[in-house]
C-alpha cells in the first residue's frame, strides 16, 4: 500500500485512504460469482428445531441454496463429541433467541433477504431464563466459578474497621456495536483451498478456527482483513455466523458474502456481560485501607463460559493487607459474552473506584487525597515491583487540568439554579502485556522499507505506530516505509487485544531494523565503506536490490522480576439538573501513564475514543432484553444509546510519556484498554459531588437520577 | 423485504387517485419511518407511491395564518425565516427531534404520520395490539419506561413520538386533508387519537385522504417561548418528556398561555387546566409549580414508567422557567 502522508509525521499511515473510501473493508471486495447469504435466525428462546420448511424459500428468485442442520456440509470438528461448543448447523438445539438456524444464499442480497423471511420453522419450546439478576437469586440455577478466589490477610477485614463501605453495584449488557457490521467473504475452492475476506482482530486466529472446524491444513486458508471498522473486542473470535458462511460456499462451490444486520450485531457477536458486584472496603479513622473485598457475578451463556478480570484490580491498586476476591459467573439462555473494550477490569473498576470515592466521603478525605495516601509502592499481590508507574505525578497533572480545587469535598455545594456540578475521579489500570510476534522487513535499495506481520488495525493505528518506531531506528523517512498487516500469510502475531499490539509487534519491529541496521554495516565493512553509509549506498554498491530478515520476538525473564501495568487518572466534570435528572459531562481529563508515548496522535485518538465509550457506560447504554420472551427490545441504534457529539465535550488527554525501562525496546506499554478502564466510575464520582446522589446502577439515566 | 411497486406522482389529485386503486398501497414522503417499518416486517405495502414531487413545499403566511406544505421538510421548517420569527416554539421542537440528517429528508405530513417507538411494535414476534389488534400489550407488563402515563387503555400504552406535533398541538394549528373530492379541515388536537379500543389506529386521516398542508394563527407567542425536551442523551434521542411552552406577557401578568406535552400520551397532550390556571397570573415558580400539579391530574405510572410522573411536572416547571427568561 502507498504511504501517503500529507501533513505532519505524526498523521495515520491510512488517513487518506480512510476519509476518502479508498480503504476497502470485507464487505466491499467483488469475486466473480460472488453470492449473498442471510441469516434465518431462531424466534424462540430455547428448544429444539422439529421442522424446518425450506421449500418456499428455495423456490424464491435466485435463491441458490439454503443449508441449515438438515443438510450441512462436512465441518469435522462438528462431528465429533465436545469440541467446539456452538456447532453450527450441527444440532437443532436452540440455545437462545436470534440464534442462527439457516443461511439462504441467493445471487442478491435482496432476494437472500426476502427469501429468509420464506423459511418458517417448528419448534419445541423449553423453558428459558434469559435474567441474570433471577438466576443469581434462585439457589437452584447453575452457577460456576470463573477465578480461583483470591485471599490475602485475612478474610473480609473490612468488616472489623473502624469505617466501613459495604455496596452492591450493577451494570447491564452493553454491546459493542461498531460501526462496521459484522460477517465475512467466504470462497470455498477446489481441493479445499480457502479464501475469506474477514472482519477480524486476528487473521491467524480465524485462519486456525476454520482449519480446525473443517480439518484442513491452515496453509490452505487465506484470510485477508486488511481494514476493520472497529472490534471494540467482538471481532476476538470467529463466530458461528463465520461458519456458516465458510459451509455455504463450500456447499454451493461459489463465494459467499454475509453482513449481518445491526439488530443481528446484538445476538450474534456477543456483548460486555451484566454483572453485579459487592465491594466492601474497610479503613483506619486516618485513612488506611485494612480490607478490601470484591465479589462478583457476570453473565455468561450456557453453552459456553465466559469469564473475564472482573476483580483483577481489587488485589494490587491499592495498598492493603487484607483484599479477597471472588468472580462466579452465571449461565443465562442468552448469545455468550466476550470482551468488550477495557473488558472485566472496565465492569470491575467502575465499583471498586465508585466504592473508594464512597469510602473518601464517609472518612471526608478529598478522594485524591485518599486515593495518594494508599498508592502501594510494590505490587502487594505478586510482591514484586513495578516495572514503571507514575501514578502520583497523573494525579497531580489531571488535578490541575481539571481544575480539582474548585471542587467542594462536601456534595451539592456548587449550585446554579437547577444545574448542579461535580467533580470526580478514578483510576484504570490493564496489565501491560507483550507477547510473541514476527516481523519481516525489506530493506529496498530505492530507500523504502517494507515491514510485513499477520497483525491487525482494528482503528487504533497500528501500521502508524509500527512506522514511527521503523521511523526513528532507520532513520528513513516515513513515507518511505510501509507496514503491511491483516494478511494470514505474512509472518505469524496474535490477534490485536488486551492493548498488546504495539509492544508486541513493535519489539519485533524493533529486533528487525535493529537486525537490518547490523546486516547493513556489515555489507558497508565488507565493502571498505564507510560505517555511517547510507543504506541506499550500500546495497547499490554490493549489487543488491534488496535484503530481508524476519525475527520472531517474545518477552523474557523481566516479566517474571516485574509487575507491569498500564495505568489512567479520569478526571470529569459533571453538570447535573436537579429538577429533569439530565447529567452533562461538562469537561474531562485523561491522563496516561503507559509509558513511552510512540504515536502521539494515534495515542490521543484512543484516550478520546475510550473517554466517549466511558461516557456511554456510564450515561446512555444499556441493552435491554423482555425477559418474558428472551429478545431484545432496543436492538438497533435509535434506541440504543451510544454517545452522540452532543454529549461529549472538549476531552483533554495527557501523557506522563516516559518510557518503562523494562518491557520493551521502545518503553511503550499498551493504551487501549485504560482510556475506557475506570471512566464511568470517574463519571458517578462526580454526580455524586454535585448532587449527593449515589447511583450504583449504570446507565446513569435520568430517572435514576430523580428517584435518588 | 417484499417486493412492491414503486410509483410516482405530480399531483396532489394523481396521489388519491393512485391510492384509491389500490388500498394496499402507501404513500411515501421522506420514508425515514416507512422504510424501517417495511424492514422490520411492520409494514409490506404492496405500491409505493412517491408524492415527493407534488407540490406541496411552500412555508408563507396567508392572510393571519401561516400555511406549512405538507411536503416541507423538518429542517427546511425549521430554518424558514418566517417561522423562526413568528412560530420559534414550532421551529425550536423541530430542531430537538432525530438528526440533521434526517430532518432534511422527514416532511411535514410523514412527521404527523410516524408510528410510536414502542419496541413491540416494531417486534413481530412480541404480542402488539397496535400492529396485530387482539394479540395483547407486550409493554404494559414489560419494558415501558419509555410509554404514556395519560390517556392509556389497557389495550395500548404507547406514545406519540414526534416533537414536532406537541408544538403544532400548542399552537391551536388546522390540518388541512384533502380527499378525491374536497378538502377539509380540523383541528390538530383532534387529529391524533388516544389508542382505547382501537390502538391500530393513530390518527384520523381516511385511508383515501392525503395531508395538504398545516395551518397556524399567526399569535404574539414570540417572545417567552420554549420546547424543553428530556432524553437519554443530548441528541438523536425520543424524548422521555418534552413541554413545548409559549406564553405572552401583559402588565407583567400571563396573557396568553400553551402548554402541551410529548412523550406521555398516544397523542400531543395539551396541558389545558394548566394553561387555564395560569392565565392573568404572575410568571412565578410557585404558580408554575401550582400549573404542573394540575397537568398532572390523572397521571398513572406502569412502573418503569412511574418517574415520569416526577419528570413531567419538573419538565413543565422548568420548560416555564426557561421560556421566562428569553428577552
Amino acid at each position: 500500500m502507498e504511504n501517503l502522508f500529507f501533513k505532519d509525521d505524526n498523521d495515520r499511515v491510512d488517513g487518506i485512504f480512510k476519509v476518502t473510501g479508498k480503504a476497502k473493508y470485507f464487505a466491499e471486495y467483488e469475486l466473480p460469482g460472488l453470492t449473498y447469504g442471510v441469516l434465518v435466525t431462531s424466534t424462540v428462546t430455547k428448544g429444539k428445531i422439529t421442522s424446518l420448511d425450506t421449500k418456499a424459500a428455495e423456490k424464491a428468485p435466485g435463491v441458490i441454496a439454503v443449508v441449515s442442520h438438515l443438510n450441512k456440509p462436512s465441518a469435522p470438528l462438528y462431528e465429533q463429541e465436545g469440541g467446539s461448543p456452538m456447532k453450527i448447523f450441527y444440532t437443532n438445539q436452540v440455545f437462545y433467541n436470534g440464534q442462527p438456524i439457516a443461511i439462504v444464499v441467493a445471487n442478491t442480497f435482496e432476494r437472500a433477504t426476502y427469501a429468509a423471511s420464506l423459511v418458517k420453522a417448528t419448534y419445541e419450546k423449553e423453558d428459558f431464563n434469559t435474567d441474570f439478576e433471577k438466576a443469581l437469586a434462585d439457589p437452584k440455577a447453575k452457577k460456576l466459578q470463573g477465578q480461583p478466589n483470591y485471599k490475602r490477610g485475612i478474610e473480609n477485614a473490612y468488616k472489623t474497621a473502624d469505617v466501613q463501605v459495604e455496596q452492591r453495584y450493577v451494570l447491564p449488557i452493553e454491546t459493542h456495536n461498531p460501526m462496521e457490521l459484522h460477517g465475512i467473504i467466504a470462497d470455498w475452492k477446489p481441493a479445499d483451498r480457502v479464501t475469506v475476506y474477514a472482519k477480524t482482530q486476528g487473521v491467524k486466529a480465524t485462519q486456525n478456527t476454520i482449519a480446525n472446524v473443517f480439518k484442513i491444513p491452515a496453509e490452505n486458508i487465506q484470510v485477508n482483513s486488511e481494514f476493520v471498522g472497529g472490534g471494540f473486542g467482538m471481532a476476538l473470535r470467529t463466530w458461528p455466523l463465520e461458519i456458516a458462511t465458510v459451509m455455504a460456499s463450500k456447499h454451493i462451490g461459489k463465494p459467499v458474502k454475509l453482513v449481518i444486520t445491526r439488530m443481528q450485531m446484538f445476538t450474534m457477536v456477543g456483548n460486555r456481560p451484566a454483572a453485579i458486584q459487592k465491594v466492601g472496603l474497610g479503613a483506619t479513622k486516618e485513612g488506611k485501607l485494612t480490607g478490601i473485598t470484591h465479589t462478583a457475578f457476570g453473565e455468561s451463556s450456557v453453552y459456553e463460559n465466559f469469564t473475564e478480570g472482573v476483580v483483577n484490580m481489587a488485589k494490587f491498586m491499592y495498598q492493603c493487607d487484607n483484599v479477597n476476591t471472588a468472580y462466579t459467573i452465571v449461565p443465562v439462555d442468552l448469545g455468550v459474552p466476550i470482551w468488550m473494550r477495557g473488558p472485566g477490569e472496565a465492569t470491575g473498576a467502575f465499583a471498586l473506584e465508585s466504592a473508594i470515592d464512597e469510602m473518601a466521603h464517609a472518612l471526608d478525605m478529598d478522594p485524591l487525597d485518599f486515593r495518594i495516601m494508599n498508592d502501594p509502592e510494590t505490587d502487594q499481590q505478586r510482591n514484586k515491583p513495578f516495572s514503571s508507574k507514575n501514578i502520583k505525578e497523573a494525579y497531580k497533572l489531571g488535578a490541575e487540568k481539571i481544575g480539582w480545587s474548585n471542587r467542594k469535598n462536601k456534595p451539592g455545594s456548587l449550585v446554579e439554579g437547577p444545574w448542579q456540578t461535580g467533580y470526580g475521579v478514578s483510576v484504570g489500570v490493564f496489565n501491560a502485556n507483550r507477547g510473541k510476534a514476527s516481523v519481516k522487513g525489506i530493506l529496498k535499495a530505492d530507500g523504502s522499507l517494507v515491514l510485513q506481520s499477520a497483525t491487525s488495525d482494528i482503528g487504533p493505528g497500528t501500521g502508524t505506530g509500527m512506522t514511527l518506531i521503523a521511523n526513528k531506528l532507520m532513520d528513513i523517512p516515513v513515507n518511505k516505509i510501509t507496514f503491511e498487516l491483516g494478511d494470514s500469510s505474512l509472518p505469524p502475531a496474535p490477534s490485536q487485544g488486551g492493548s498488546a499490539t504495539l509492544s508486541t509487534i513493535g519489539s519485533a519491529v524493533n529486533d528487525v531494523c535493529l537486525s537490518l541496521k547490523s546486516t547493513i554495516a556489515e555489507l558497508a565493512a565488507n565493502s571498505n565503506m564507510d560505517a555511517t553509509s547510507n543504506f541506499v549506498d550500500v546495497l547499490r554498491k554490493n549489487n543488491l536490490p534488496s535484503i530481508e530478515v524476519t525475527k520472531e520476538s517474545q518477552a523474557g525473564k523481566e516479566r517474571d522480576n516485574y509487575s507491569m501495568y498500564s495505568f489512567s487518572i479520569h478526571f470529569v466534570q459533571v453538570k447535573v439538573n436537579n429538577l429533569t435528572g439530565v447529567v452533562k459531562v461538562s469537561k474531562i481529563v485523561s491522563v496516561g501513564d503507559s509509558g513511552k508515548i510512540i504515536s502521539p496522535k494515534t495515542a490521543r485518538s484512543q484516550m478520546i475514543g475510550g473517554a466517549v465509550g466511558g461516557i456511554g457506560m456510564a450515561l446512555t447504554e444499556e441493552a435491554v432484553i423482555d425477559h418474558r420472551f428472551g429478545r431484545y427490545i432496543n436492538n438497533n441504534f435509535a434506541d440504543y444509546h451510544v454517545p452522540v457529539h452532543a454529549d461529549v465535550p472538549q476531552i483533554d488527554v495527557i501523557f506522563i510519556d516516559k518510557p518503562d525501562p523494562i518491557i520493551n525496546p521502545m518503553g511503550a506499554k499498551g493504551m487501549g484498554e485504560i482510556a475506557l478502564i475506570g471512566f464511568s466510575a470517574a463519571v458517578a464520582n462526580a454526580v455524586f459531588n454535585a448532587t449527593g446522589k449515589r447511583i450504583r446502577t449504570l446507565p446513569i439515566t435520568p430517572d435514576k437520577i430523580l428517584a435518588g | 423485504m417484499i417486493n412492491f411497486q414503486y410509483l410516482r406522482t405530480t399531483s396532489a389529485k394523481s396521489a388519491i387517485a393512485l391510492l384509491l386503486k389500490d388500498k394496499r398501497s402507501k404513500f411515501i414522503a421522506g420514508g425515514t419511518n416507512l422504510i424501517d417499518l417495511m424492514k422490520r416486517g411492520v409494514l409490506a405495502p404492496e405500491k409505493l407511491i412517491d408524492i415527493n414531487h407534488v407540490p406541496l413545499k411552500q412555508i408563507q403566511q396567508i392572510g393571519d395564518k401561516i400555511h406549512i406544505g405538507a411536503l416541507a421538510s423538518n429542517s427546511a421548517v425549521a430554518d424558514h425565516p418566517l417561522i423562526k420569527e413568528k412560530l420559534p416554539l414550532l421551529s425550536m421542537a423541530l430542531q430537538a427531534g432525530a438528526s440533521a440528517q434526517l430532518r432534511n429528508v422527514a416532511t411535514v405530513g410523514g412527521n404527523m404520520l410516524q408510528k410510536t417507538r414502542c419496541g413491540y411494535f416494531y417486534d413481530t414476534e412480541m404480542p402488539c395490539n397496535k400492529r396485530q389488534p387482539g394479540t395483547g400489550c407486550g409493554a404494559i407488563e414489560g419494558f415501558n419506561r419509555m410509554h404514556a402515563i395519560f390517556g392509556t387503555s389497557p389495550q395500548c400504552i404507547a406514545v406519540h413520538p414526534s416533537d414536532m406535533c406537541i408544538a403544532l398541538a400548542a399552537l391551536d394549528a388546522l390540518v388541512v386533508i384533502a380527499n378525491a373530492k374536497t378538502e377539509r379541515k380540523i383541528a390538530f388536537a383532534d387529529f391524533h387519537r388516544l389508542p382505547g379500543d382501537t390502538p391500530h389506529l393513530d390518527h384520523n386521516l381516511k385511508p383515501d385522504e392525503l395531508i395538504i398542508r398545516v395551518e397556524i394563527p399567526v399569535n404574539a407567542l414570540n417572545k417567552n417561548v420554549h420546547y424543553l425536551k428530556i432524553r437519554d442523551r443530548a441528541s438523536y434521542a425520543f424524548a422521555l418528556v418534552s413541554v413545548a411552552a409559549a406564553f405572552e406577557m401583559r402588565d407583567n401578568k400571563i396573557n396568553t398561555i400553551r402548554l402541551a406535552m410529548g412523550g406521555v400520551a398516544h397523542k400531543p397532550w395539551r396541558l389545558t387546566a394548566a394553561e387555564n390556571f395560569l392565565k392573568g397570573k404572575e410568571a412565578n415558580v410557585q404558580n408554575f409549580e401550582e400549573a404542573a400539579k394540575l397537568a398532572m391530574i390523572g397521571a398513572k405510572g406502569f412502573g418503569e414508567n412511574d418517574f415520569k410522573l416526577k419528570l413531567a411536572p419538573n419538565a413543565i416547571i422548568e420548560a416555564l422557567t426557561l421560556a421566562k427568561t428569553k428577552a
